[in-house]
């Protein structure tokens, strides 16, 4: 049965109904009209439709909203604007990173967290940092290069 | 969302509202009007028809004197829609920066094939820079009139029309046709697709002269994607729509014969639409949709287990009838007599397994049906295919469908989006709304067309001197079209498959890209029955670079074993044999990048679990050329391998734009790099098995190489030719005899994962 749900998304409250086994993903795309997070696997597997609950990276596929009722959460579009954008955002361009660019989320927003918590880090701790996320274009290259220099830009 | 209007109809409205004059110029050395003059009200509707023998078709100066490109091709992500935007450019003079582009649209782009074979810039650009450079004679003619100097006393800067020497005279685009139609005819050569060209009467600029073919212009499309700005297929909405999901069988080849309506009578909305073998729900909400698909009763055809133990696939290759055999590509000499004479033979046979396009996102398509016309959103690489597949299987007719290509989550051939669009206008028509459709993450991995297994003998004649006199090759699998390229046809969608269209399965495959020049050569490539003939999730198709992987996987390892066999150096022993001065270009280049020392091959020199090597391999595709260096760090302990450097010489003649150009190249060395260390579709006697990313592991970044050094040798004298597939074809083979540089263990079975390496080291 349907429940209601409070959550803030980018800095501004909503409220939706839905059932509470709807997956987190499936609220923000359909209810709420963030189209940012993409359907990779459904499985939390690939990072395609990662956002920050609380600050922390998260897969939205596999979170039912009702396990995130009250928590902030940020998508991509709430990571920067391009009057004011992420360093990552900005490195991404400088980079042109994406080939088909349906991944980029889970790239973005678990190297958002990662280069805030981490300042300075090696080659090593960045690729162990970005393990698991897909992306199947294969611009691993781009991503590293940008992640370089975004961690440079935040150093 | 409705589809928005281009902005050069907006554009063409304005001017009209404004009042602009619509006098007509007629250049006397035209034998036509040039200009189609429109009004108000019919503005869009006074275009000439679009086909290909019309400049409309696929350029339009807007009232503000911006260029409209109307492309017939679609970028997949490598920049191609900039690459064509400074073709377009450079032959009108006009800063790239007044160049928009319209990609892949029924409504308003010609057939030019779709994201096909690496032609992009090969075969579309060849014919928007006719068509750019024949709209510039025709506009410098009307300018002639206009100014009364001749045409020869005028040149173009930035889309003013000048004299070359009294630069106050002048007019510009805008005045001469902004807000109208080009009403000039070009010589079509009668082909749609990748072969249609449709040239003007202008010769195109010397590329002596260029300024901006050949620039590292960046794409404008990323920052719209990065800021979360620009629309996907998965995100178009229109009011109204409902969601689907398709249900496939859990024995391929299983059919419905029962399906219990009330086991989802609790889910809002969610309805069955059930056609022989078709199956899928719909619900107004996506995630009900899902549910709904998971909770169906459904009661299934006794269907027999259709496939081998995969353990015996290569046995099933070698031991299948020959459907068809093809001796193809440059022969010659008498193969059979030269091997009577030979003083010693090598022979070797390599094995490459099914590999899953495995999409980041499984297929999407929305598909409109409303008061008998047809809309379709959809990722497919060609959508005027898929709008003739639609028009099929709707049975409606082909003017009523309208296709608007939508990026999607990535394309590398013939994928599950043309599957999709098929069912997501079977269940459109079946409930009278429009459906959303996305398959579900095992669908896309697992009922996915599949490039092909195959299997490749090679043999090789020496003489005692230890030269090669003959050469023997022979591909021997699955069909690249089973499946054909596009989904045009039912009989080549699961749709239409599952809903009883005769079939007919394609046999084509293919041989090596090279200029060996072996005085006694024979390739050739046999083709096998599927092993399931309808709705197979193992039916294979096109997928990047269709074959080049696994034919040049065995070629160019087998090269590096004669090499080694000879105790040669392995670029010293290609430049023994290959013929074609590019070719040797590129693998001189590539040796010369990666700081090659001469020896042979294997080092023999390393102990410990711990070794490394390197390994080279070249292909041609098409009249493209690529040498790639690999080196390789294996442990022999665990079997892993990790494809530390690449050193990368491309000639695909002329270069359009280096920055898009590098990004494609690096692209497809990491995605190769993916399929030969780690793709193979599992699957047991009942289906595929490999449904997700842990079933069907692809490269992670921990495992990405250190460097792709990358050398692009340009020749604007030559034709430019493709690029979004070459760089893959050698990549396997160049880390394979690295391995063995590194190992002295050839390995002759794709994937070289971990277990495959391990089990071959041991």
């Amino acid at each position: 049965m349907s429940q209601q749900f409070s959550l803030n998304v980018n800095g501004k409250d909503h409220t939706v109904e839905a059932d509470p086994d709807t997956p987190l993903f499936y609220v923000l795309r359909d209810d709420l009209g963030f189209n940012n997070p993409h359907f990779g696997c459904g499985l939390g597997q690939c990072g395609a439709c990662t956002v920050h609950i609380d600050g922390k990276p998260a897969h939205s596929c596999n979170r039912p909203i009702s396990k995130v009722a009250d928590k902030k959460i940020v998508t991509l579009a709430g990571l920067g604007t391009p009057e004011h954008p992420h360093p990552l955002q900005t490195a991404y361009v400088q980079e042109e990173v994406p080939q088909c660019a349906y991944c980029i989320n889970g790239w973005i927003m678990i190297a958002a967290a990662f280069l805030r918590d981490n300042k300075k880090p090696t080659d090593e701790q960045i690729r162990t940092a970005l393990t698991h996320i897909k992306c199947r274009c294969g611009t691993h290259m781009a991503i590293l290069r940008a992640v370089k220099r975004a961690a440079q830009m935040m150093g | 969302m409705t589809r928005p209007e281009t902005s050069a109809a907006f554009s063409r409205r304005a001017l009209l509202k404004a009042g602009g004059a619509l006098v007509v110029c007629i250049g006397t050395p035209l034998a036509f009007d040039p200009v189609r003059a429109a009004d108000d009200a019919t503005a869009v509707g006074a275009r000439p028809p679009l086909t290909p023998d019309q400049l409309s078709s696929y350029l339009a100066v807007n009232a503000d004197g911006t260029v409209s490109a109307y492309f017939g091709k679609m970028d997949m992500g490598q920049g191609l829609s900039v690459a064509i935007r400074q073709m377009v450019a450079e032959e009108l003079d006009v800063p790239f920066k007044s160049v928009k582009i319209f990609i892949g649209d029924t409504a308003t782009s010609v057939n030019q094939g779709g994201a096909s074979g690496s032609t992009g810039v090969q075969e579309g650009g060849r014919q928007m820079r006719m068509a750019a450079a024949e709209a510039r004679r025709v506009l410098v003619e009307m300018a002639a009139d206009k100014l009364g100097l001749p045409a020869n006393a005028l040149t173009v800067t930035d889309g003013v029309v000048h004299g070359a020497a009294d630069a106050g005279k002048k007019i510009g685009y805008a005045e001469l046709i902004g807000g109208r139609y080009f009403n000039v005819y070009l010589a079509w050569n009668g082909k749609y697709g990748n072969p249609l060209y449709a040239p003007g009467k202008a010769q195109p600029k010397d590329p002596k002269d260029y300024t901006i073919v050949g620039q590292p212009i960046p794409r404008d499309d990323i920052a719209p994607k990065v800021f979360a700005q620009a629309d996907f297929v998965t995100d178009v909405k229109v009011p109204g729509m409902v969601h689907g999901r398709m249900i496939r069988p859990r024995i391929a080849g299983a059919v419905p014969i029962a399906v219990d309506e009330s086991s989802i009578k609790d889910i809002p909305s969610a309805r069955v639409v059930w056609d022989q073998g078709f199956l899928g729900v719909v619900a107004a909400k996506e995630w009900d949709a899902i549910k709904a698909a998971k909770a169906l009763k459904v009661t299934w055809s006794n269907a027999a287990p259709p496939f081998p133990d995969q353990a015996t696939l290569y046995d099933h290759i070698r031991q299948a009838p020959a459907r068809k055999r093809a001796v193809d590509g440059k022969q010659a000499g008498n193969v059979d007599d030269a091997f009577k004479s030979a003083a010693r033979i090598i022979e070797a046979e390599y094995e490459w397994p099914f590999q899953s396009h495995a999409r980041m996102g499984p297929g999407c398509a929305l598909v409109d049906i409303k008061d008998g016309h047809v809309t379709c959103w959809t990722g497919t690489q060609k959508a005027h295919f898929v709008q003739t597949g639609l028009a099929n299987i709707l049975q409606v007719p082909q003017d009523t469908v309208h296709v608007i290509w939508t990026t999607g989550p990535g394309s590398y051939g013939r994928s599950d989006a043309d599957d999709c669009a098929a069912d997501a206008a079977v269940l459109a028509k079946a409930v009278g709304k429009p459906v959303r459709l996305q398959y579900m993450r095992d669908q896309g991995t697992a009922w996915d067309p599949k490039a092909p297994a195959s299997i490749h003998r090679v043999r090789a004649a020496l003489d005692a001197a230890g030269n090669v006199v003959a050469y023997d090759f022979l591909s021997k699998g699955f069909s690249r079209i089973d499946v054909d390229t596009n989904g045009s046809q039912p009989k080549d969608t699961l749709a239409g498959q599952t809903m009883g269209v005769a079939l007919k399965s394609g046999d084509g495959f293919g041989v090596p890209g090279d200029s060996y020049g072996f005085a006694n050569k024979r390739t050739a490539w046999e083709t096998i029955a599927p092993l399931l003939d309808r709705a197979s999730p193992l039916r294979s198709a096109h997928m990047r670079d269709p074959v080049g992987p696994q034919i040049h996987f065995a070629s160019e390892s087998f090269i590096d074993e004669l090499a080694a066999a000879l105790k040669v150096d392995p670029v010293e022993f290609r430049l023994r044999y290959v013929k074609e001065p590019r070719d040797i270009a590129v693998i001189k280049a590539a040796a010369e990048k990666a700081g090659w020392q001469s020896r042979p091959s294997p080092r023999n020199d390393q102990t410990g679990d711990k070794v490394s090597g390197r390994g080279i391999a070249y292909a041609q595709r098409g009249p493209t050329r690529v040498a790639v260096v690999a080196e390789v760090d294996v442990d022999r302990s665990t079997g892993k391998i990790w494809a530390r450097k690449f050193s990368v010489a491309h000639d695909c003649g002329q270069i359009i734009n280096p920055d898009g150009l590098h990004h494609a190249i690096e692209n497809n060395v990491v995605q190769a790099t993916s399929r030969t260390l780690w793709e193979e579709v599992k699957f047991d006697d009942k289906t595929v098995t490999s449904v997700d990313w842990r079933t069907y592991p692809i490269l992670d970044m921990t495992e990405a190489p250190d460097e792709v050094d990358i050398v692009l040798i340009d020749h604007p004298e030559i034709a430019p030719s493709g690029a979004g597939e070459a760089a893959s074809r050698p990549v396997p083979a160049a880390i394979a005899n690295a391995v063995f540089d590194a190992t002295g263990v050839r390995i002759r079975r794709a994937p070289l994962s971990p277990a495959n390496v391990k089990s071959a080291l041991s």
